[in-house]
């Protein structure tokens, strides 16, 4: 165990979680940490994704003092990073081997050089597909499929009269939700969020393909209602044997493959997410990491902490306890050199190599001041990104064109940004050191 | 009437504690967002603070779609307030004479109040309203009927019901306790007289629940005014803005953008908003609240 | 049996059908979600919903493994308790002075009370929050139980005041007459004879109090944290969860839902004016 044997005052930690099914491991592994660390204690604050980051947010920028360790997005950190309001975790013990970490999953998490928080998990999206209805019509997923390709497929594999959709897809308003999605579509067909001058590119032909194209997709093709439908609705109706395709997070693979809680356990295969004129930026990156703020008191018992949380023994005592499919995904390269868990998750090769291609730094076919695929690290992007992704489901639904939608979207955008100040003469200082 | 004499003054020091307890309440954080408005502050840019006068205000008015939210919500407030009243009536008198089981049954209709709103919001989603697994689409397909997509084709109508649905027993519960203290001797001399039912309930009973209907519509405007629970965890003010309302808006500016300045220009505004809506109510049911 | 009578009965029997019916629709959806509180996961969501099913216990395992309950429910009550308590104090007193005493500016008060609930939460969470810090009241019940008496007080002032304005005058003034001080009269006359209305009133603060999920969530984070923070926690997580959701709810509601069905007599006892009359 990587633990300094030095005695440690009795310290209380509170941490802030996500009430996700790998931060519940990690909360009901705690015990043992509490044991190895007489004189610790931890409480624990779980909440759902929106109301933790707010919660969190709120509290950094006031610097109330309330969490020792928060869990953290891969918008977040750069972002709070930044503003130096995280501890930067330099330093760190030989044996935590830091370059054992994924290298884009690191660098997303790191400004200036300093490491602002440790990956607990990360996932890229990732092509799920019913391998006995595509055997059923004689049809092969390629390992990397288009767009349109995916669109061929759905036609010939939509049959609502037998309660099977032909794909899909993120349609729920958010900047998390049906944005993530297409944000990436937008990147396959070659657009961008922003100019290299903060410029709004909403307004351009890659967008009014790509948002055409999943209107198009999503309503003749897809589940009723499927405005309704985020992460989890969809990920119920593909357990439930509703969907033939489905392009999503790479963590929904567990859930998947599980007889307990999936109806087509066995029959659930796995391609890379689909790409369209480019594969930049076609599938995205999304971290859950674990940082600590400069307001917390107890900075030494909190960085063992998180240290021990994203080590190599601790992943493989989550194996030990739940199964070696549990492992937390997507941070170390080591998990996935481990034969015994390439077999075990037959999701993860797929997800090894999506994690391996995504490049946040270089995220779209044309050049971009921002990082992030799906994200742009920018404060004002949460707002923004909703507004959108509000529209675009609106669209969905049959309220507006798509055309005039964008165009509202575009004027919405450049509204919030130029309040911002990003178009103020000469470009403010803090802005060019934007990560 | 030797009542007059009650003019003491000591009594009406007893209302004192309650008023200044709610003055520090509501003038603290009420001068610091009048404040915030006048700030350009952001919580992630907080060396950026400078004055900035009314340009929060304009930037709020502005977003585009403020109006859509004052819209909506007065649709919000408005159907909530007329469903709740008006079908909390009619219960409240179906269940007004003993019949077996009658406390079963007044506890089966409060019950929703007890419920969480976020609970409730996301059960009527998911496990009533979804169009593929809810209960409501079982029904549906039962008689051969395609399902209704009811958060996509007709969000402002389901999150009404939703909230509705939360509200009832509120109205349920104040008009039953009020129709207790009605004169049952004068119903059932109207009765005997050979009045019918609906006589008996339009000109006796409705009269008697004047000012608990005007305490439901005040309580409850205040606090239809501030949904904002069950339109986030369904729809995020979606789609396009078919349910987004004033506190969405706010929400957006406040937890979105973490622009506390526009945040507050919001709240402001927002009371503007409500007191206008109260001003209109009280001149619909004013003199009942304070009369005798 | 005379036509109007029988039409009387037939009507009568046409009621109870519709009240049972009625109580049975609003009940409807807390009945589903009890049900789908014994599930599993996989049968919350199957198509068609099932009624058949084999019924288990372990989302109420798995949650009462994961948080410690009782931890919640005693500040849910602590909070929700205490702030009804402190509400009720400092309500009753000022609903008195408004109905029996008032003056020229009474409703403009009750008013400007109402008003001070038309801002909305979420804007001024930055201000609440820095106060809250300051006074390093962070993460307390004091701090829950203040903030909840006071988003309260307005309706529970206007509700025992509108109780208090149908008492008549004349039995207030009777008591008086016969010698009794005003607290005499207060206690022993009027607070009696409006019983049914305290009552409603002290269980509408305290549901609204037990149910009040945003500054709950925002000002605590574990040792004052309410119920509403237990619910939040199992609320949305990336993954399937309806059926530990309306588990961690049935859990959260069933202490009020208790209290309620106990005190359900008091709630709605007659207030017997026609007997006094």
């Amino acid at each position: 165990m990587l633990v300094s044997a030095v005695a440690h005052a009795d310290a209380t930690l509170t941490i802030g979680t996500v009430n996700n099914a790998d931060m519940v491991r990690m909360q009901e592994l705690s015990g043992d940490y509490e044991k190895s660390h007489p004189g610790v204690h931890l409480n624990w604050v779980v909440l759902e994704e929106n109301t933790l980051r707010q919660r969190l947010t709120t509290d950094i920028a006031t610097h109330g003092g309330q969490f020792d360790v928060m869990t953290i997005g891969a918008y977040e950190a750069p972002l709070w990073g930044a503003q130096q309001w995280l501890y930067p975790l330099d330093n760190l013990p030989a044996d935590y081997d830091v370059g054992d970490l994924f290298p884009n999953v690191r660098e997303q998490l790191t400004v200036d050089g300093h490491l602002y928080a440790v990956p607990f998990y990360a996932e890229a999206s990732i092509t799920f597909y019913r391998k006995d209805l595509f055997a059923a019509r004689g049809l092969t997923m390629p390992e990397q499929p288009t767009w349109q390709q995916i669109r061929e497929f759905a036609v010939k594999l939509h049959d609502p009269t037998h309660g099977v959709y032909g794909v899909c897809l993120r349609g729920k308003a958010g900047w998390g939700e049906n944005m993530a999605l297409l944000g990436t579509i937008v990147n396959s067909y070659g657009g961008r969020w922003f100019d290299p001058q903060w410029r709004p590119q909403i307004d351009t032909p890659p967008w009014h393909q790509a948002v055409n194209f999943y209107i198009d997709l999503l309503s003749h093709y897809g589940p009723p209602g499927p405005s309704d439908n985020g992460f989890n609705e969809n990920l119920a109706l593909f357990a439930g044997g509703r969907c033939a395709m489905w392009v999503d997070a790479s963590v929904a693979g567990g859930t998947l493959v599980n007889p307990k809680d999936s109806k087509v356990a066995t029959k659930v295969a796995f391609a890379r997410a689909p790409q369209q004129i480019t594969d930049r930026g076609s599938a995205w990156l999304w971290v859950w990491s674990l940082a600590i703020p400069a307001s917390s008191r107890q900075t030494q018992a909190a960085r063992d902490f998180i240290l021990w949380a994203t080590s190599r023994p601790y992943l493989k005592r989550v194996g030990e306890r739940y199964g070696i499919a549990s492992t937390p995904p997507g941070t170390r390269l080591s998990t996935y050199e481990a034969a015994d868990y390439m077999n075990a998750a037959p999701f993860a090769k797929v997800t090894f190599d999506s994690l391996r291609a995504v490049d946040p730094a270089h995220p779209t076919l044309l050049p971009v001041p921002y990082k992030g695929i799906q994200i742009v690290s920018v404060p004002e992007f949460q707002a923004v990104a909703t507004l959108v992704g509000r529209q675009i489901a609106g669209a969905l639904t049959g309220r507006g064109q798509v055309d005039h939608v964008l165009q509202t979207c575009q004027s919405a955008v450049e509204r919030t940004m130029k309040r911002a100040g990003y178009y103020d003469k000469p470009a403010p200082a803090e802005k060019t050191e934007r990560p | 009437m030797s009542a007059r004499k009650s003019k003491t003054h000591p009594e009406r020091l007893l209302a004192q504690p309650a008023i200044l307890m709610l003055f520090a309440w509501m003038i603290v954080p009420l001068l610091m967002t009048v404040y915030f408005s006048t700030q350009y502050f952001n919580l992630l840019y907080p060396k950026k603070s400078s004055f900035v006068g009314f340009e929060n205000f304009v930037y709020f008015f502005t977003y585009p779609s403020f109006w859509t939210s004052v819209v909506n919500t007065i649709l919000l407030v408005g159907s909530v307030l007329a469903i709740t009243v008006v079908c909390g009536v009619l219960i409240s008198v179906l269940v007004d004479q003993h019949f077996p089981g009658q406390g079963i049954v007044r506890m089966l209709l409060i019950s929703p109040f007890f419920v969480m709103p976020t609970v409730a919001a996301l059960a009527w989603k998911n496990l009533l309203m979804n169009p593929v697994s809810g209960f409501f689409a079982w029904v549906a397909q039962l008689f051969g009927l395609t399902p209704v997509n009811w958060f996509a084709d007709w969000p402002l109508l389901s999150v009404i019901f939703v909230v509705a649905w939360e509200w009832l027993p509120f109205a349920i519960l104040i008009f039953v306790t009020a129709l207790q203290s009605m004169d049952r001797e004068q119903k059932e001399a109207a009765q005997m007289d050979g009045a019918r039912t609906w006589d008996v309930f339009w000109h006796l009973t409705v009269p008697h629940l004047r000012r608990p209907i005007a305490v439901v519509v005040m309580v409850e405007a205040i606090f239809l005014l501030n949904v904002f629970a069950e339109i986030f965890v369904t729809t995020n003010g979606g789609p396009g803005d078919a349910t987004t309302n004033v506190p969405f808006v706010v929400y957006t500016q406040a937890l979105l953008e973490f622009d506390v300045g526009a945040a507050s220009a919001g709240g402001l505004v927002a009371v503007v908003l409500a007191n206008i809506v109260a001003v209109f109510l009280i001149r619909l049911i004013g003199k009942t609240l304070t009369e005798r | 049996m005379s036509p109007a009578k029988s039409r009387r009965k037939n009507l009568n029997a046409v009621r109870i059908v519709a009240a049972w019916a009625v109580g049975v629709a609003m009940f409807f959806p807390i009945f589903w979600m009890l049900l789908t509180s014994f599930k599993t996961e996989l049968d919350a969501f199957s198509m068609p919903p099932r009624f058949a099913f084999r019924p288990t216990l372990e989302n109420y395992e798995q949650i009462l493994a994961r948080a410690n309950y009782m931890h919640y429910a005693w500040n849910s009550v602590a909070t929700a308790g205490g702030a009804t308590i402190l509400g009720m104090l400092v309500a009753v007193p000022a609903a008195y002075a408004f109905a029996f005493h008032p003056t020229k500016r009474t409703r403009g008060t009750l008013l400007w009370m109402l008003s001070t609930k038309m801002l909305p939460g979420v804007g001024v969470l930055v201000p609440i929050y820095l106060i809250a810090r300051d006074t390093n009241l962070l993460d307390s019940r004091t701090a829950l139980v203040v903030i909840f008496a006071l988003t309260n007080l307005p309706i529970m002032v206007w509700m025992i005041y509108t109780y208090f304005r149908d008492v008549p005058m004349d039995i207030v003034e009777a008591a008086r007459m016969d010698g009794a001080s005003t607290w005499e009269a207060l206690r022993h006359v009027l607070l009696p004879v409006s019983r049914g209305g305290l009552a409603s009133t002290a269980l509408l603060c305290l549901i609204l109090s037990w149910n009040e999920s945003f500054w709950s969530l925002n000002l605590t984070t574990s040792n004052a944290a309410p119920l509403t923070a237990l619910v939040a926690s199992f609320s949305s997580p990336e993954g399937l969860f309806w059926a530990k959701l309306s588990a961690v709810s049935t859990l959260a509601c069933a202490p009020i839902l208790v209290l309620g069905w106990l005190s359900q007599k008091q709630l709605v006892r007659g207030l017997t004016f026609g007997a006094v009359k």
